[in-house]
Formats: structure tokens, C-alpha cells, sequence
């Protein structure tokens, strides 16, 4: 076979499985759209976007839970990103080098634990824990919040850190040179500087808080109610839809795929976001 | 220049003039030994490797320094110990001393943060922030607390008019500093040095990214900045150092693993036209380096 053939060969095969990616995605969409479509016939865009969830007398409003993934995830990441970036800041700028590789590497761990793991520990040790503290059911959006933040830590940590060691070293001799503390250094300097990839952490990290079910489900409650504190029981639109999807069909099942379109359309939001922020700020040379 | 209120007299805004009492009151007179800075056996590891040994050096009020030598012989390390800016890497030591206005600046107690306002630093690449123009300037001052916008204002018009950059930037003080052009960046990061008032400026070879016409200003500048400032700045350039410097030292090193050392330390006149050492001969007449 002539060495041209067979360029042309791996071209197209290449090309095919580049598509595959592609096609993955829009059949995703597909389904998910067209499994929905009944919901928004029958019950109606007014009566999905509204409060009342009842399927036996035909209301499938997903507001709580809507309202419930929202309130998690911004807690998991109120929690979480503070913690993740002065993480990265100090394993980037402070940490002496032994240091940085064990509380590096052990950051590195905590992306590993399963979602079940740590659900289970969240429903075992930290449930009990608030419900002592405050005197409730101890589930609901506290708990789910902090066990998200420690889901999201990995993350914006490691993507944090990327974006401050992409930092010119110039910049950091300059201030220091001029007599900035390392303090001033990291606030004047190095955050403004790293902000645009800083930000784009943090979005990551509220794609996956978002995401994530089975953590949750553990320590949500659950009920469909809006939540009347942050420790009382309520949903979030991944684990209504864990919950329900075995038992329900027809319209209700309908329903649960447009809560699966609602959290695509998202984490789409998410993506474009991203995009957003990393093209009007463009990172420093 | 060499008297705290000397120079209170020319201070046209009153942040410097405070700290210019401060110093004057705790420095009496300091610099009228005419030596700034003495480098006393200076010595200087990066882990086990010896980068710097036996650096002995006076540098002198007023007066343009020019540190010359080969690649690696150890030029920049010997002018970033003057003001400790080797001990950003991990692992560097200092021997010896470095004595400033009759301080040991490694001395424990010696506080770093102040040294580095009163020697300042211009690197080789130009480094703006990627901050506007004013923000650049005013980094500086609001880092020792000047908040005041009338203040400000001053300081930046002071210092760029010194670098001679005012008359190119006045009408776009807001712009962004990575709009301004390499030369132009360079005499920026200058300005931001005269900013916070500082005694010593040190240079690592600051034209080296520059064309011909660029480095033509900054070496106009540094003649005329000599007269306030005490100067010194690595270069690879001997004509540039026979061109703007009052003393030249020549560093290098014997041997591939060995420490840098001073060969030759004169006026730059001598060193250029009658060097007591062959090797200084040899280095400037370009037979190695």
C-alpha cells in the first residue's frame, strides 16, 4: 500500500471516531428532548416551571427541585471554592516542596473517593453531627452543601493551581522587587492575574456540584418541599429524578426527563460560561 | 543628596519628604563615605553548587556600576544579592556581607521588605503588570499606604517625567501597559521604581530585549538618573558599559563547575583602555566570552 493510501486511510478512520464523540452528544440531546416532549404537551411549560409536584392529580411543577440543585450547589461552592483557592495559593506560592506534594497528592485522593463513600459517611457521621447542632432532621441542603464543598475542592484546586503557576514569574519578582510583602505579592498580583483561569474553576466546579446525585441523595432528606431551613429535608432535580424513575412512567416519567434536559441545559450554561469568561478575559502573557 | 534634608528640598510631594526625615534621622550622613554599598566576601549557593565566591566590591554614590563578564559567570547573581532577591529560590545561601549605608543587609533582624523599596529592581524583560499605566506607577506607593489621589497623581507624573515617559503616555494614563512598546514597557518599569524613591536602582541587563533606538533612551536615561540615584546594572554589552558606567567589574568564571569570581574591579575608563588582568584584555577585545 502506497504511503498516500494509507494516510488517507487513517485520516477518514480518525475523522469517524472524531464524529462519534460528536454524534454521542447530539443523540444525547435527541433522546433526552424528545422523551420530554410529552411532558411540555400534556402538562404544559407553566404547569413544569410551577411549585407543585403531585403527579397523581397531573401537577409536575420542578420549581423545588430546581430551587433545591441551586441552593446546593452555590453552598458547595460558598464552602468549597474559598477553601480550593487558598489551597492553590498556598501549594503554588508558600508551601515548601515536601508539604506541597502531600497535601497535593492528598487533594488529589479526595477526587478519587466515589460519591457513594462519601454520601454514606455524610448520611453516617455528618447528619447526625447537625441534627445534634441544630436540633432538626440534620438532612437537607447544610449537609449536601458540605459534602459538595469537598466534592468541588479537587477541582478548583487543581485547576486554580494551573492558572497561578501560569502566572509570569516576572510578575511576582516585579512586586517583590518593589517591596510588596508575599501577601500583597499574592493579592495584588498574582490573583488579579490568575483570575480569569480562577473563574473558570470555580464554573467547573459548580458543573460537577450540580451533577452530582448520589452524595446528595443520601443527605438531602428527602421530600418535595422547599426547605424551610437549611437543615430540613427537600430536593434537588438529580435525585428526585434517582428517586423516581424506577416507579413512574407516562407523564411523570416525561417530566423526569425534562428535569434531565433542564440540568443538560445547565451544564450547557456552564460551558458557554466558560467561554465567556476566558474569551472577554483574555489570560496575561 | 547626601543629607536627609538636602534632599527633603526637592521632594515635591509629602510622602517622600516624610520618609526622607525618617531616614535622615536614623542614617546621618551616610552616604558621605561615598561608598553605597561594600560587598565583603560575598559568597553565594544554590544548594551544594558555589555560584559566587570571594565578591568583594565598593559601590559608589552617584555613579553608574556596569557588572561585565561571560554567560553564567554569575553577573545577575552577584546584583539580584544586593537586594535579596536570590532568596526567591529555594535552596540559595549567602556568605559574607553585603553592607549598605554601614548595615549588613543579610544581618537576621534586617528587614527585607524595606530593603527592596530602598533598592529597586529593573529585569531584563520588561515586566508592566497587566495593569493600566497609572495602576503600574501606583503600585508602589499604595503598597506603603499612599492612598490620597492628589498624591498619587504627583508621584506618577514625577516619576514618568524622570523616565522620561510622560510626554508618550500622559493622554492615555488608563490604557493598559502591555499596549506600550518594549522600549517604552522597559522606562515604565524604571518610573515604577523612581515611584517609591528608592536609593539604589539595580538593572539586569535592561536593553537586552530592546532595539538599537530604545536602548539608545535608557542609556540616556540612566546618565541623567545618576545624578540622583546610586546605579548598577549587569550587561552584555561592553560597549554599553564603556559607554554609561563610572566603575566596571569583571566577573568570570575559570573553569566549567566553578564559582563566579571578580577578575577586575576599576574605573571604567582604566578597564577599558589599560586592564591590569589578560583575561579582563582579552574579554573586551572579544577574544572569548
Amino acid at each position: 500500500m502506497k504511503a498516500i493510501d494509507r494516510e488517507w486511510i487513517i485520516k477518514k478512520v480518525l475523522l469517524v471516531l472524531a464524529m462519534m464523540t460528536v454524534l454521542g452528544i447530539a443523540m444525547i440531546i435527541f433522546f433526552v428532548v424528545k422523551e420530554s416532549i410529552p411532558a411540555f404537551r400534556q402538562a404544559g411549560l407553566s404547569n413544569l416551571a410551577s411549585s407543585d409536584w403531585s403527579p397523581e392529580s397531573g401537577r409536575y411543577g420542578m420549581l423545588v427541585f430546581f430551587t433545591g440543585t441551586l441552593a446546593t450547589s452555590l453552598g458547595g461552592l460558598l464552602l468549597g471554592a474559598p477553601l480550593a483557592i487558598a489551597a492553590a495559593v498556598f501549594l503554588t506560592q508558600m508551601a515548601p516542596r515536601r508539604v506541597k506534594t502531600v497535601v497535593g497528592r492528598g487533594i488529589d485522593l479526595l477526587a478519587g473517593v466515589p460519591s457513594i463513600v462519601l454520601g454514606w459517611l455524610g448520611l453516617t457521621v455528618l447528619v447526625p453531627w447537625i441534627r445534634a447542632l441544630t436540633n432538626s432532621t440534620g438532612t437537607g441542603i447544610l449537609a449536601a452543601s458540605i459534602l459538595l464543598a469537598i466534592m468541588v475542592i479537587p477541582t478548583i484546586t487543581a485547576i486554580s493551581k494551573d492558572a497561578l503557576e501560569a502566572v509570569p514569574r516576572s510578575y511576582r519578582e516585579a512586586a517583590l522587587g518593589m517591596g510588596a510583602t508575599r501577601w500583597q505579592t499574592i493579592r495584588q498580583v498574582l490573583l488579579p492575574a490568575a483570575k480569569p483561569g480562577i473563574l473558570v474553576a470555580v464554573i467547573l466546579g459548580m458543573g460537577r456540584a450540580i451533577g452530582e446525585t448520589m452524595a446528595v441523595a443520601l443527605v438531602i432528606g428527602p421530600a418535595t418541599v422547599f426547605p424551610k431551613s437549611l437543615t430540613s429535608p427537600t430536593h434537588t432535580l438529580t435525585t428526585k429524578i434517582l428517586i423516581d424513575m424506577g416507579e413512574s412512567t407516562g407523564v411523570q416519567r416525561s417530566a423526569l426527563f425534562a428535569m434531565g434536559l433542564v440540568l443538560l441545559l445547565l451544564a450547557m450554561g456552564m460551558i458557554l460560561l466558560i467561554r465567556l469568561v476566558t474569551r472577554r478575559m483574555q489570560p496575561v502573557r | 543628596m547626601t543629607q536627609g534634608n538636602v534632599k527633603l528640598e526637592r521632594s515635591p510631594y509629602p510622602y517622600t519628604g516624610q520618609v526622607v526625615i525618617e531616614r535622615a534621622a536614623t542614617q546621618p550622613n551616610v552616604c558621605d563615605a561615598r561608598v553605597k554599598i561594600e560587598l565583603r566576601n560575598l559568597g553565594l549557593y544554590y544548594e551544594n553548587f558555589k555560584a559566587l565566591e570571594d565578591i568583594n566590591l565598593h559601590i559608589m554614590c552617584n555613579s553608574i556600576t556596569a557588572i561585565i563578564g561571560p554567560s553564567g559567570c554569575g553577573k545577575s547573581t552577584a546584583l539580584r544579592s544586593l537586594n535579596r532577591m536570590n532568596e526567591l529560590i529555594e535552596g540559595a545561601r549567602v556568605e559574607g556581607k553585603v553592607i549598605m549605608d554601614g548595615e549588613n543587609i543579610y544581618e537576621r533582624d534586617y528587614r527585607v521588605v524595606r530593603l527592596r523599596k530602598r533598592v529597586g529592581m529593573v529585569f531584563q524583560r520588561p515586566n508592566p503588570f497587566p495593569k493600566s499605566i497609572y495602576d503600574n506607577i501606583a503600585f508602589g506607593p499604595r503598597l506603603f499606604g499612599v492612598r490620597e489621589r492628589n498624591i498619587l497623581d504627583c508621584i506618577i507624573e514625577e516619576s514618568l517625567r524622570r523616565a522620561a515617559l510622560w510626554d508618550e503616555v500622559k493622554d492615555k494614563l488608563r490604557d493598559s501597559a502591555l499596549t506600550l512598546s518594549g522600549g517604552q514597557q522597559q522606562r515604565l518599569c524604571i518610573a515604577r521604581v523612581l515611584s517609591v524613591q528608592p536609593e539604589v536602582i539595580l538593572l539586569d541587563e535592561p536593553c537586552a530585549a530592546l532595539d538599537p533606538i530604545a536602548t539608545q533612551r535608557i542609556e540616556d536615561l540612566l546618565s541623567e538618573l545618576k545624578n540622583e540615584y546610586t546605579i548598577v546594572t549587569v550587561t552584555h554589552n561592553m560597549q554599553q558599559a564603556a559607554r554609561i558606567s563610572d566603575f566596571t567589574a569583571f566577573f568570570m568564571i575559570e573553569n566549567q563547575g566553578e564559582p563566579g569570581r571578580i577578575v577586575e574591579f576599576g574605573e571604567t575608563s582604566k578597564i577599558f583602555t589599560n586592564p591590569d588582568d589578560e583575561r579582563t584584555e582579552e574579554y573586551i577585545t572579544g577574544r572569548f566570552g
